[in-house]
C-alpha cells in the first residue's frame, strides 16, 4: 500500500513540481531563519548568526536536488527528457521518420480498420443497444438437420412465458415494404418486432414512443410504425410534427408513432432498416398468411438477453428442456424440433455468418503487413543507428548507462509508432464504412449497411499493437546501438564500433524474415482473393442477369381473384414485349429478403425416424422459370401453363431433396403431401441456392403459381438483353393498358441481391 | 540517497525521525534537535540528509506535513505521523531490538 501511495506522490509531484519547489525553497528559508535566531540568541552579531546559519544548513541547491530525487518520479522525468530529445532526433531526420512513420501508419492502419470492422459487424454490431455481450440469436433447428430456420410465433412465446434465466426476448423479422409514393412502388426494409422491442434493446426513440405491449396483439390490429432517424429525415424532412402523421405501408395506413435515435438502425447485420411495426402486423407484410397461431409456420428471427451472469451453457439447458415439453405437448409440430443460442457474430440469419470468415482472413492478412512492416522500420533503425555511433559513443564516455541509451532509443521508436498509431486510427476512421463498397445497393430505398466502429476496445488493442510492435521493431537495433566498444571507437574515429559482421548478420537475419514474411503475406493475399472471388463468381445455380419486377397490387386493393387475373393478363402482355427471352412469375425473389413457404410435409413410402417432423421449404413459381432462370431439370419436366387449377397438384424438387426422401429409388412420380393436399412429383431440379451464396445444400421444391397463388404480390422474372430501365418503360405501358391506376416497381437485375 | 554521516548508521534515519515524530509533530530543525537531545548530543542529523529523508517520508504516506505556526509566532513546516507511519515505527523499533540482541550476543560471546 504504501508503494502504491509513493508512486501516487510522485506521479502528483510531476505536476506539481513549481509549486512543490517554492514550498521547498519557503521551508528552507524559514529554517536558516530559525538557526539565525538562535544563534544570535547565543551572542553573535545578526551578519555573523546568518553567515553561520548557511554553513551550517549546507549548500541548498544540492539538498533541493537530492530531496527532488526523493520526490519526483525520476524515470518519468527522464522519459520526458527522452521524448523531447527523440523528438527532435526524428525532426533532424525527416526523411527517414517519414518514411518509418508511413511504414507503420500502414501496419497499425490496416489492423485497426479491420478490428474496427470485427467490432461493428460481429461483436457489437447493433449501435445504441444495451448489453449486446448478452445478446444471443436465437435460431429454430430440426434434430439431426444441419441448417436453421425461424421459430414459430407460439414456440416463442412459450420459450418467453416458462424460462426463467433470460432478461428479455425479442423477434426481428426483416422484410421488405412497399410504400405508396405518387405512381409509383417504392421499396423499403421494413421489421417485424415484438412489442417490447425498443425497451429489450434500451433504444429510446427521439421522438414519440416505442410499442405498447397491447400493440404487439391482436390479428393486424395496431397499423402502427416506428420511423428510422434516416427515413425521418430524408422522407419527412425531418418534420417535428411527424408523430400522429400517416404513412401507407403494404396499402395499409400506418400511424407513425416514434422516431429511432440516429445511430439506431435495427438489429440485422447488413441492412440499415427504414420502419419498424409491432409483429400484430405481421399479415400485413408477410403474403404468405397469418402465421402469430401457426406452431407450424417457422418464420421468426429472434435475439434473447441472458440475465447478468449466466451462461450460454446454462440458458441452452433451460431452453432444450422447454423445447422438449413443447415437442411432447404438440407432437405434430414439434416432433424433433429444438432451438439454439448462437454468439452475434455467427448469426445464421444475417450477414455475420457470411461475414466473418472473411473477417478472419482479413485480419491475419493486415497482420502480416504489420510485422513486414515492423521488419522494415527495424531495418532502417538499424541503418541510422550507424549514422549515430558517434553519437552513442560519446554519451557512453561521457558516463551515460547503458540501459539509459536502450531507453533513449526505445522512446524515440514509441514516438514513431505513436505517431503512426494516430495516423494509423485515422486510416481506420476513414475507411470505417469503407465495406459498404463493395456490396451493391440492390433496389433504391434499401440501405446496406456495414459499419467499422471505433471505440475503446479497439482503441486499446490498437495501443497494443502500437507498443508490441515498438517492441518488436525497435529492441533489436536499441540493444546494438547501445553495444559500442568504447576503447575501439575512442582509439579510431574511422573505425568499426561495432564489429562489422555482427551487424551484417543481423541485417540478413532482417532481410530474411522480411522475404519469408512477404510470402507467406503473398499466399495468403491470394487465398484471400480466391476465396472472395469465389463468392463472388460462384454460381448461385441460377442466372443472375434475369430482370426482376413487381407490381404492389396489395396496395392498390387487389383481392387473391382480382390479382389472379391481373397476373395472368400481365404475364401474357410481358412474353410478347419484343426485347423478352423469357418470362416467368414467382412469388419470392431468390436471394431476396422475402420469406418462402415452409411447411411439414408427409412423403409416400417414406417414414421419419420416431422424434423428426420433416418440414421443407418451397415457393410458388409460374411456368418457364427454370428455363428463365437457367435451372437445369435434371429428370422429368419443367412447369407448363396447363399445370392450372384444374389439372393435378404436382411439384418439381431439388436433387437434395430426392437424395433424401427417395434415396433408393426415382422419385420422379411419387407423391409428396403439403398442408393436406398430395402433389405428384414431375420433375427434379439441379440445387440452387436460395437465401445466401454459402449455404449447405438443402432440401427444397417448388410449386405452380396457377395452383397456389397465395398472394397478390409476386414478381415478374424476365430474361432480356435490355437494360432494367429501358423495360421499366415498357413494363408501365403494359401495366397502363391493364389498370391506369398502377405502375411498376423499380426493376433490378438479381445479382444485385448478391 | 545522501550519505549519512558514520555517527548515524545507515538506515536508521528515517526510523529515528519517526520515532522523533511519536508523541508531536515537529518542522525540520524540530526533529533535528529532538534527535540531538533524545540521544544526549551524540547523534546529529545533517540537514543535508534531513529533508530528502523527509520528502521520502512523505511520499510513502508514514508522515504529513502542514503549514504551521512555531513557538516564536514563525511560519514553518509541520510533520506528523500518520497511522501507517505509527505502524512502520512499531514493526522497525521491533525489528532493530531484535537485530540489535543479536549483534550483541555476537560481540560478547565467549
Amino acid at each position: 500500500m504504501p508503494r502504491v501511495r509513493a508512486w501516487f506522490y510522485r506521479l502528483l509531484g510531476l505536476f506539481r513540481k513549481k509549486q512543490r519547489d517554492t514550498e521547498m525553497a519557503e521551508e528552507f528559508r524559514q529554517h536558516v531563519d530559525l538557526l539565525t535566531e538562535r544563534n544570535i540568541a547565543a551572542g553573535m552579531s545578526a551578519k555573523e548568526a546568518r553567515n553561520a546559519a548557511l554553513r551550517e544548513f549546507g549548500g541548498v541547491e544540492q539538498i533541493k536536488e537530492t530531496a527532488r530525487e526523493q520526490r519526483v518520479w525520476r524515470w518519468a522525468d527522464e522519459f520526458f527528457q527522452d521524448v523531447r530529445f527523440g523528438a527532435r532526433m526524428l525532426v533532424r531526420t525527416p526523411g527517414f521518420s517519414i518514411l518509418a512513420i508511413l511504414c507503420l501508419t500502414l501496419g497499425i492502419g490496416t489492423n485497426a480498420a479491420v478490428l474496427s470492422w470485427i467490432e461493428g459487424i460481429l461483436i457489437r454490431p447493433y449501435p445504441l443497444v444495451q448489453h449486446q455481450d448478452r445478446m444471443f440469436a436465437l435460431v429454430g433447428k430440426t434434430r439431426g438437420v444441419q441448417e436453421h430456420n425461424g421459430l414459430s410465433f407460439p414456440d416463442f412465446v412459450d420459450f418467453e412465458k416458462n424460462s426463467t434465466l433470460f432478461e428479455s426476448f425479442i423477434v426481428d423479422q426483416i422484410t421488405g415494404t412497399t410504400l405508396s409514393v405518387g405512381d409509383r412502388g417504392e421499396v423499403a426494409t421494413l421489421g417485424i418486432v415484438t412489442a417490447n422491442y425498443f425497451d429489450a434493446l434500451g433504444v429510446r426513440p427521439i421522438l414519440g414512443r416505442g410499442f405498447r405491449p397491447e400493440e404487439g396483439t391482436g390479428r393486424n390490429a395496431h397499423p402502427v410504425v416506428v420511423v428510422s432517424y434516416r427515413t425521418w429525415r430524408d422522407r419527412y424532412n425531418s418534420d417535428p410534427q411527424i408523430i400522429g402523421k400517416t404513412q401507407m405501408l403494404n396499402g395499409v395506413q400506418h400511424t407513425i408513432i416514434g422516431v429511432a435515435p440516429e445511430k439506431f438502425h435495427g438489429t440485422f447485420v447488413g441492412y440499415s432498416f427504414a420502419f419498424w411495426v409491432p409483429v400484430s402486423m405481421q399479415e400485413t407484410f408477410d403474403s404468405t398468411g397469418y402465421k402469430l397461431e401457426d406452431r407450424g409456420a417457422r418464420w421468426a428471427e429472434a435475439y434473447a438477453f441472458l440475465k447478468p451472469g449466466v451462461s450460454r451453457r446454462q440458458a441452452q439447458a433451460e431452453l432444450n428442456s422447454i423445447a422438449q415439453r413443447l415437442e411432447h405437448d404438440y407432437p405434430d409440430t414439434n416432433r424433433g424440433r429444438g432451438v439454439e443460442l448462437f454468439p452475434l457474430w455467427r448469426t445464421p440469419f444475417n450477414q455475420a455468418g457470411n461475414m466473418s470468415p472473411t473477417l478472419a482472413i482479413s485480419m491475419a492478412v493486415v497482420f502480416l503487413v504489420l510485422l513486414i512492416a515492423c521488419a522494415n522500420v527495424s531495418n532502417l533503425l538499424l541503418a541510422r543507428s550507424l549514422l549515430r555511433r558517434h553519437e552513442m559513443t560519446m554519451r557512453l564516455a561521457l558516463g551515460a548507462g547503458r540501459r539509459r541509451l536502450v531507453k533513449q532509443l526505445l522512446t524515440e521508436g514509441l514516438l514513431l509508432s505513436l505517431i503512426a498509431a494516430a495516423g494509423g486510427i485515422a486510416v481506420a476512421y476513414w475507411c470505417r464504412n469503407a465495406l459498404v463498397l463493395s456490396f451493391p445497393t440492390p433496389a433504391a430505398g434499401i440501405v446496406i449497411d456495414f459499419p467499422g466502429q471505433i471505440d475503446w476496445r479497439v482503441l486499446a488493442v490498437s495501443a497494443a499493437i502500437c507498443i508490441g510492435s515498438t517492441l518488436l521493431f525497435a529492441v533489436v537495433p536499441a540493444i546494438h546501438a547501445s553495444h559500442v566498444d568504447l576503447s575501439n571507437a575512442l582509439k579510431t574515429e574511422a573505425g568499426g564500433v561495432l564489429s562489422g559482421s555482427s551487424r551484417s548478420r543481423l541485417r540478413s537475419a532482417l532481410v530474411l524474415v522480411q522475404i519469408s514474411l512477404s510470402f507467406v503475406l503473398l499466399a495468403g493475399t491470394v487465398l484471400l482473393l480466391q476465396s472472395l472471388n469465389k463468392i463472388r463468381n460462384a454460381s448461385p445455380g441460377f442466372n443472375t442477369d434475369v430482370i426482376a419486377c413487381n407490381v404492389d397490387l396489395g396496395s392498390a386493393g387487389y383481392k387473391l381473384d382480382r390479382g389472379k387475373i391481373f397476373t395472368t393478363e400481365l404475364f401474357d402482355r410481358v412474353r410478347t414485349l419484343p426485347g423478352a427471352q423469357s418470362v416467368t412469375l414467382a412469388r419470392v425473389v431468390p436471394f431476396g429478403y422475402a420469406v418462402f413457404s415452409s411447411a411439414p410435409i408427409e412423403v409416400e413410402g417414406y417414414q421419419p425416424p420416431p422424434n423428426e417432423q420433416p418440414t421443407v421449404s418451397y415457393y410458388e413459381v409460374g411456368e418457364d422459370y427454370f428455363a428463365t432462370l437457367g435451372i437445369a431439370i435434371v429428370s422429368g419436366r419443367e412447369f407448363l401453363r396447363s399445370d392450372d387449377e384444374n389439372a393435378p397438384a404436382v411439384a418439381i424438387i431439388n436433387e437434395t431433396m430426392a437424395a433424401k426422401y427417395w434415396p433408393a429409388k426415382n422419385a420422379l412420380g411419387q407423391r409428396v403431401k403439403v398442408k393436406d393436399k398430395w402433389m405428384q412429383i414431375v420433375g427434379i431440379a439441379k440445387n440452387a441456392n436460395y437465401r445466401t451464396k454459402i449455404e449447405t445444400p438443402m432440401p427444397f421444391f417448388y410449386v405452380p403459381l396457377r395452383q397456389n397463388f397465395i398472394s397478390v404480390r409476386n414478381n415478374l422474372l424476365i430474361r432480356t438483353r435490355e437494360t432494367p430501365g429501358a423495360i421499366m418503360q415498357s413494363l408501365a405501358r403494359e401495366i397502363h393498358a391493364l389498370d391506369a391506376a398502377l405502375a411498376p416497381g423499380v426493376p433490378y437485375r438479381l445479382q444485385g441481391q448478391l | 540517497m545522501a550519505k549519512e554521516k558514520p555517527d548515524l548508521v545507515y538506515g536508521t534515519l528515517d526510523m529515528l525521525i519517526l520515532k522523533a515524530l511519536q508523541d508531536d509533530p515537529r518542522h525540520g530543525l524540530g526533529i533535528a534537535d529532538r534527535i540531538h537531545q533524545m540521544s544526549k548530543d551524540i547523534l546529529h542529523v545533517e540537514q543535508g540528509s534531513l529533508y530528502p529523508a523527509l520528502y521520502r517520508l512523505e511520499a510513502q504516506g508514514l508522515i504529513k506535513a502542514e503549514w504551521g505556526v512555531s513557538d516564536n509566532n514563525r511560519k514553518a513546516r509541520y510533520y506528523k505521523l500518520t497511522a501507517a507511519g505509527r505502524k512502520q515505527l512499531a514493526a522497525e523499533q521491533q525489528h532493530w531490538s531484535h537485530i540489535t540482541k543479536g549483534i550483541d550476543l555476537v560481540l560478547s560471546g565467549a
